[in-house]
């Protein structure tokens, strides 16, 4: 028995999320009395494979195949099945992410495993195997039960943390199975902005609403995030508006997050909106009116003008990081 | 060319959410239910597609998995502009068997959509599910699909950036945001028509469900906002500085 965690990696690179995911995996193993195994798929490092045994991997399995390069979904779910069954493993953990997401339903069903979504902690019960994990969009936690005897899940990025261990891990190579046919997409062109934070990844996020006014206000937000190593966000109705791109939307129907701290600048707090970064650590919220909703999910509130405030935090922040220093 | 929706019918996004049962069942009690919303943008563009290729695309179909109460939102869809719908007639409580009874009515489909998820269990699970049901490629995070001659142009978000890909029919798209701007609302003529259209109701196969909801909590409360003076930026920077240590 194993418990398998799939670590994505990012131009040869894992990310912090890639180490949450297997201290949780880890974490499992030990309550369940078995190893944890991770797999990576595509050209890796072996330095960097070896930073997966400090969170508790004792096997890392690599599939370093040029093939691999670009997710393809059939292909890779292929592979992570086939690692599975290999490795007679009883839990697969994916991260909730862009990937996780397109590959954990097709892998639950390779494996007749129950699939569970956005897994906020540990098993509460082994025996039953109950998760919890948030429903209704962050307005109620769910309790849910995997009645098969393999399970899948997918882990919500920052719900867990990090747990560093002696390494311990061995590194193995692996060629799966895999044919020409298992390839299904075909990659036309790639398109990254490059030197910005990514929203999903940050621990910070500068976010603004529809009280900016207008896409020419948003200097002083990226000055803000600029100076703070954040990401920046923005509520419907400004990416609607074009004023910032849809990629930046969060909310309901946009990007979930749960930064360490958001703020929400201009953006009254609708339920919708709510939805999406209620996971966060702290929130600041700066609104003209006392009565905003967001006040209430804020753990920081100004009663002020943005166009006043924004400019001030920067100023004040600055003055910080000089005596920090 | 035929595209078949997958519908969920889940609360109004502002619905209060409440259990019953001692918290082992949500409460439908004065719910409004609606489309859910990344279907509704899915529905959309499989309708801008359908005009702008002119005559390639023969028929677009939605289904949903659902007891009669899923009806009204499917008679919304068909209002929209879908030209038939099914109804897959039993309670959808497990994404797995969802995805299994949707396998067989999707058989005969070119382009099939599912949202990213459902705003009720937000499972992100359906789509991907029934890709491998039908043993055919999956693309996710979807942000826009074209028809341009007789290629497929499919824009998938990535961390910081964006895909264009192109796979073979048939296929599963599982959409997100950008898919369409605005969700098409139906037209009064909509209306009309869409009492005429087919509403085929299937009768569901066997399939076991491997999960089971068994009890709901509410997120704990939050803490009183700690208010501070719009004279005095600097004691927000000290707070989130020393108090939540988070700059
Ligand atoms: C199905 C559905 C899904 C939705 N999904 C989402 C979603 O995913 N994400 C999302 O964000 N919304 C979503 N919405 C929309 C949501 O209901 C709200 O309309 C939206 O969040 C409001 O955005 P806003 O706060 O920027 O704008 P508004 O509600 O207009 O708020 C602007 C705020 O700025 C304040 N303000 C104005 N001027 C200033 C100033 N100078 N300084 C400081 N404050 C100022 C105002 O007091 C006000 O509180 C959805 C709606 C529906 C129906």
């Amino acid at each position: 028995m194993s418990i398998l965690v799939y670590t994505e990696n990012w131009d040869g690179k894992f990310k912090k999320l890639s180490f949450e995911l297997v201290s949780y995996a880890s974490e499992i193993a030990k309550k369940m009395n078995t190893s944890a195994i991770a797999l990576s798929i595509g050209k890796v490092e072996e330095s960097e494979l070896q930073k997966l045994g400090n969170y508790g991997a004792e096997k890392i399995i690599s599939v370093s195949d040029e093939k691999n390069k670009v997710l393809d979904n059939q292909a890779f779910s292929k592979i992570i099945a086939e690692v599975a069954n290999k490795e007679n493993s009883e839990i697969i953990v994916f991260a909730h992410n862009n990937s996780g997401k397109a590959l954990a339903p097709r892998v639950s069903v390779k494996l007749h495993a129950g699939l569970v979504s956005g897994v906020i902690a540990l098993p509460s019960d082994f025996d039953t195997f109950t998760v919890s994990k948030k429903a209704f969009t962050g307005k109620a936690i769910a309790n849910v039960v995997i009645k098969s005897p393999k399970k899948v899940l997918t882990l919500s990025q920052n719900s867990f943390g990090l747990i560093e261990t002696e390494n311990n891990s061995i590194i193995e190579n692996f060629e799966p199975e895999l044919s020409d046919t298992d390839f299904t997409t075909e990659l036309k062109e790639v398109n990254k902005i490059t030197g910005k934070v990514i929203l999903t990844d940050a621990e910070i996020v500068i976010s603004g609403g529809r009280g900016m006014k207008s896409s020419e206000n948003w200097a002083p937000i990226e000055e803000l995030a600029e100076l703070l190593g954040a990401a920046t966000a923005c509520s419907r109705p400004v990416s609607d508006e074009n004023w910032r791109p849809h990629s930046e939307h969060v909310g309901q129907t946009g990007k979930i997050i749960a930064p360490n701290l958001y703020f929400a600048l201009g953006i009254s707090g609708a339920i919708q909106h709510l939805g999406g970064v209620s996971s966060s650590k702290y929130i600041v919220a700066i609104n003209t009116d006392h009565e905003a909703p967001i006040f209430e999910s804020a753990d920081y509130g100004i009663v002020g003008d943005v166009h006043k405030l924004i400019p001030e935090l920067i100023s004040e922040i600055k003055e910080l990081k000089e005596t920090e220093n | 060319m035929k595209i078949l929706i997958c519908i969920s019918n889940v609360p109004d996004t502002t619905t209060k959410i409440k259990f019953t049962g001692d918290s082992t069942e949500f409460d439908v009690a004065g719910v409004q239910w609606i489309i859910n919303p990344w279907d509704e943008l899915a529905l959309t563009r499989a309708l801008e597609l359908k005009e702008k290729t002119n005559g390639k695309i023969e028929k677009i179909s939605v289904v949903s998995v659902g007891l009669k109460t899923a009806e009204p939102t499917l008679r919304k869809a068909l209002a929209i502009g879908a030209d038939e719908a099914f109804r897959i007639d039993c309670e959808a409580k497990d994404s797995n068997s969802v995805a299994a009874q949707i396998a067989e009515v999707a058989k005969d489909y070119d382009i099939i959509m599912c949202g990213i998820e459902a705003s009720d269990y937000n499972g992100s699970a359906v789509g991907g599910m029934l890709s491998e049901f039908l043993n055919i490629p999956s693309v996710s995070s979807v942000s826009n699909l074209d028809i341009e001659n007789n290629d497929i142009l499919i824009s998938r978000e990535i961390d910081g950036g964006a895909e264009i890909l192109t796979t073979k029919i048939p296929f599963v798209a599982i959409v997100q945001k950008g898919i369409a701007i605005e969700p098409r609302i139906p037209s009064m003529r909509g209306i009309m028509m869409a009492r005429k259209k087919p509403l085929n109701v299937v009768s569901p196969i066997e399939v076991e469900n491997l999960t089971e909801f068994v009890s709901f909590e509410l997120p704990p409360s939050k803490a009183a906002c700690k208010m501070i003076d719009a004279e005095n930026v600097k004691e927000l920077v000290d707070l989130l500085h020393n108090e939540a240590k988070v700059i």
